[in-house]
């Protein structure tokens, strides 16, 4: 799949997701429930700004050092019996797993949730090599019955509710019980159990790595990554090349920052560490351990001004807060990333031509760039995707630059301007009703599609600013 | 070949940086702000105490307390609570001291099954855990703040014990609290700069396992335990 989901152009994407209530009323639930948490979680911590400019500082000098750290990383993993692969490109990445996964003849692969595997299509390429693969993230367990990509970073079903659960365990899994999230998270446990019980590979992604020790750290609540490497004789963690720190002393202050950005929570119930194969005589973890490190177009972003992008870490702060997301939902961004980081990530790591319109999926409310726990400038990176998109990539639709090239014109000759606005108010008369127009000609029917536009006044600023300076009614 | 690709991979990453590969001499800087230290700061170990016993209302977990001679009597009330006819524990240095040793030898003559985590059964220890109502270990170091008992696993702790049984109980020594992950990490991290390796996996735990990824609504119990109880002993 990779990282670009759905091949629909984005304006019907957006009206698919306008038009689906339940996902709304689930969104715009979840954002509240999301916000307060964070904004809880931050009050009790108290000093939340001061733990924002430490996650913003360790993030910047990883990055500005990431050589360094990646060496030391892979290091440690290899001193500690694991084998280290760097993988430029998803294809890279892809076809090592697959090598893994074929040499140990392997039938069944367990996962827990990671986006750097979606963004890079794994599965579809380890089933194509003859391998069942079960996600086993609640949500990706789900997800991946019905064939349906994720809308949300950090609860990736986001969009369905329990009816439509109970009907997907019924119809794929043979369910029989009722739609209480209980006693669909019991059947879930259930069957999941003996998927980890059984396989042969087990894959994670990897929420922050230590490159002093070549720890590998996932930071879950269900205990699925744990089960994904403590069962498997095989493990393999994919990780994007941006995410690890330096120290374990880093590695705190990041998952408490993770954490309660995330979900508000201190810690959630599991953060595990993992640091290569399992030591002589241990009973469980793996007995060979794969790390995978990806580039996919990351390094590109290294060095300009969209770097503090990298800094980014998977919280979904941003998107728990935007109101573009609450109301198209993150099918809509067409990208394995939605919302405010995805608008700005997606054409950095997949070029402009499939998602220039993302960063315009944006009020630039600068509500996200306020959420992000390392401070990443999400707003202004999208304002300068957007001159980007305009000034030197030229993908502005024909009819903008029209307009914008006949508005310089029209603004460069007073007298062109100075009659036009005084014939505004006839000119658009046929579609004003009681001082608005709700369904304009031309150009103004994209505005008009989603709201109303004023009509133009009786009187123009400037005949009404000529009487004021005379001292007449102003 | 153990490391692959990793040159022209870091001599791409240092291009794009704009400069030379580094291989040496980077250490980290000093950090303006460390606010980290300030949480609980100067706290007894009575007070660490408390704020565990607050946050475990927050984690869905039992809080109960004991003294060096009470123990193996709270135990017996947890596993008997719990529904637990099976019980695994780790085989730790600590059970001796703590009078766990007997306790668990006497367990089956009140009808519990009981296994000690052995190496040596191979996984046989993952099969008996995946059977077990109950897995008991011993907390490492435990974490005031967000209610968070920490493993170092080893061959006579492993990885299973907390997380396929129904109930996880941890024995909490009083000695072992600190005020948040902070402390827990400055251990690990002097440890290792000492030369001590890291544990192959290091577990931090806050209660039992849960998910909100059905409608948002927090169900407890998923893929990890259901039910969590802490116990802490008075050891000092």
């Amino acid at each position: 799949m990779g990282i670009k989901i759905g091949n629909a152009p984005f304006r019907d994407r957006v009206q698919e997701g306008i038009e689906n209530d339940f996902m709304r009323g689930a969104v715009s639930s979840a954002q509240g429930r999301f916000r307060s948490g964070r904004l809880k979680a931050a009050e009790e911590l108290g000093d939340w700004e001061d733990w924002r400019t430490l996650g913003e500082e360790i993030r910047s000098h990883t990055l500005q050092n990431l050589d360094y750290y990646l060496e030391q990383l892979s290091e440690q993993v290899s001193k500690r019996g694991g084998k280290v692969f760097f993988a430029q490109t998803a294809e890279e990445a892809n076809e090592y797993i697959r090598n893994v996964v074929q040499k140990k003849e392997a039938k069944k692969i367990v996962k827990s949730k990671s986006m750097v595997t979606e963004e890079i299509g794994l599965n579809e390429t380890l089933e194509k090599a003859g391998a069942e693969v079960v996600e086993t993230d609640l949500g990706e367990w789900i997800l991946q019955m019905d064939e349906d990509p994720p809308s949300h970073i950090v609860t990736p079903a986001l969009h369905k509710n329990k009816e439509q659960i109970r009907e997907t365990f019924a119809s794929k899994k043979g369910y029989k019980n009722s739609d209480l999230p209980e006693e669909l998270a019991t059947f879930a446990r259930e069957q999941l159990r003996k998927e980890f019980l059984s396989a042969d590979v087990g894959i994670t992604g990897c929420n922050f790595a230590v490159a002093e020790s070549g720890a590998v750290t996932f930071v879950t609540n269900e205990g699925n990554a744990r089960l994904v490497t403590a069962l498997p004789e095989t493990q393999i963690s994919v990780m994007g090349m941006e995410r690890l720190v330096p120290t374990w002393e880093e590695l705190d202050v990041m998952v408490s920052l993770l954490t309660r950005a995330a979900v508000g929570q201190k810690l959630t119930s599991y953060v595990t560490s993992i640091t290569g194969t399992k030591q002589e005589d241990e009973v469980d973890g793996p007995e060979d351990y794969h790390l995978v490190i990806v580039d996919n177009g990351r390094s590109k972003i290294l060095g300009t001004e969209f770097q503090s992008a990298l800094h980014c870490i998977r919280c979904a702060a941003c998107i728990n807060v935007c109101p573009v997301y609450r109301h198209v939902g993150g099918h809509s961004y067409g990208s394995v990333y939605p919302g405010p980081i995805g608008a700005v990530l997606t054409p950095l790591l997949d070029g402009y031509d499939d998602h220039k319109d993302l960063p315009y999926a944006s009020t630039l409310c600068a509500a996200c760039t306020e959420a992000c726990p390392v401070k990443i400038p999400l707003h202004e990176h999208l304002v300068r995707h957007r001159e980007i998109i305009v000034e030197k990539e030229k993908k502005a639709p024909r009819s903008e630059r029209m307009m914008m090239d006949g508005f310089a014109k029209w603004g460069s000759h007073p007298a062109a301007y100075k009659l036009s606005t005084k014939m505004a108010r006839k000119a658009l008369k046929p579609w004003t009703k009681e001082e608005v127009i709700q369904s304009g000609p031309g150009p103004l029917k994209g505005w008009t599609d989603v709201r109303d536009f004023p009509a133009p006044s009786e009187q123009t600023f400037r005949s009404w600013f000529k009487t004021r300076q005379k001292g007449g009614r102003s | 070949m153990s490391i692959q690709n990793r040159e022209s991979f870091l001599n791409n990453v240092a291009d794009q940086l704009g400069r030379k590969r580094r291989s040496k001499g980077v250490t980290r800087p000093q950090y303006s702000v460390e606010p980290q230290w300030r949480v609980f700061e100067g706290a007894t170990q009575d007070e660490l105490i408390d704020k565990l016993e607050d946050q475990c209302r927050v984690i869905h977990t039992h809080f109960k307390r004991s003294t060096m001679d009470t123990l193996t009597e709270v135990i017996s009330q947890s596993i008997e609570e719990n529904d637990g006819h099976a019980v695994v524990a780790a085989d730790d240095k600590r059970n001796d001291e703590y009078g766990l040793t007997s306790f668990y030898e006497n367990l089956h003559d009140e009808g519990v099954a009981f296994h000690l985590w052995d190496p040596s059964k191979g996984r046989e220890n993952i099969q008996f855990a995946e059977r077990a109502d109950v897995g008991i270990t011993f907390s490492d170091i435990t974490l005031a703040e967000s209610g968070t008992v920490t493993l170092f696993n080893h061959q006579g702790n492993g990885r299973s014990i907390s997380l396929l049984p129904r109930t996880y109980i941890a024995i909490i020594p009083k000695s072992t609290l600190v005020p948040r992950m902070s402390q827990a990490v400055r251990h690990i991290h002097k440890a290792h700069a000492d030369g001590v390796d890291v544990s192959s996996c290091v577990s931090f735990i806050t209660g039992p396992s849960n998910s909100a990824d059905i409608e948002m609504n927090l169900i407890v119990g998923v893929h990890g335990p259901v039910k969590a109880t802490y116990i802490v002993v008075e050891d000092m």
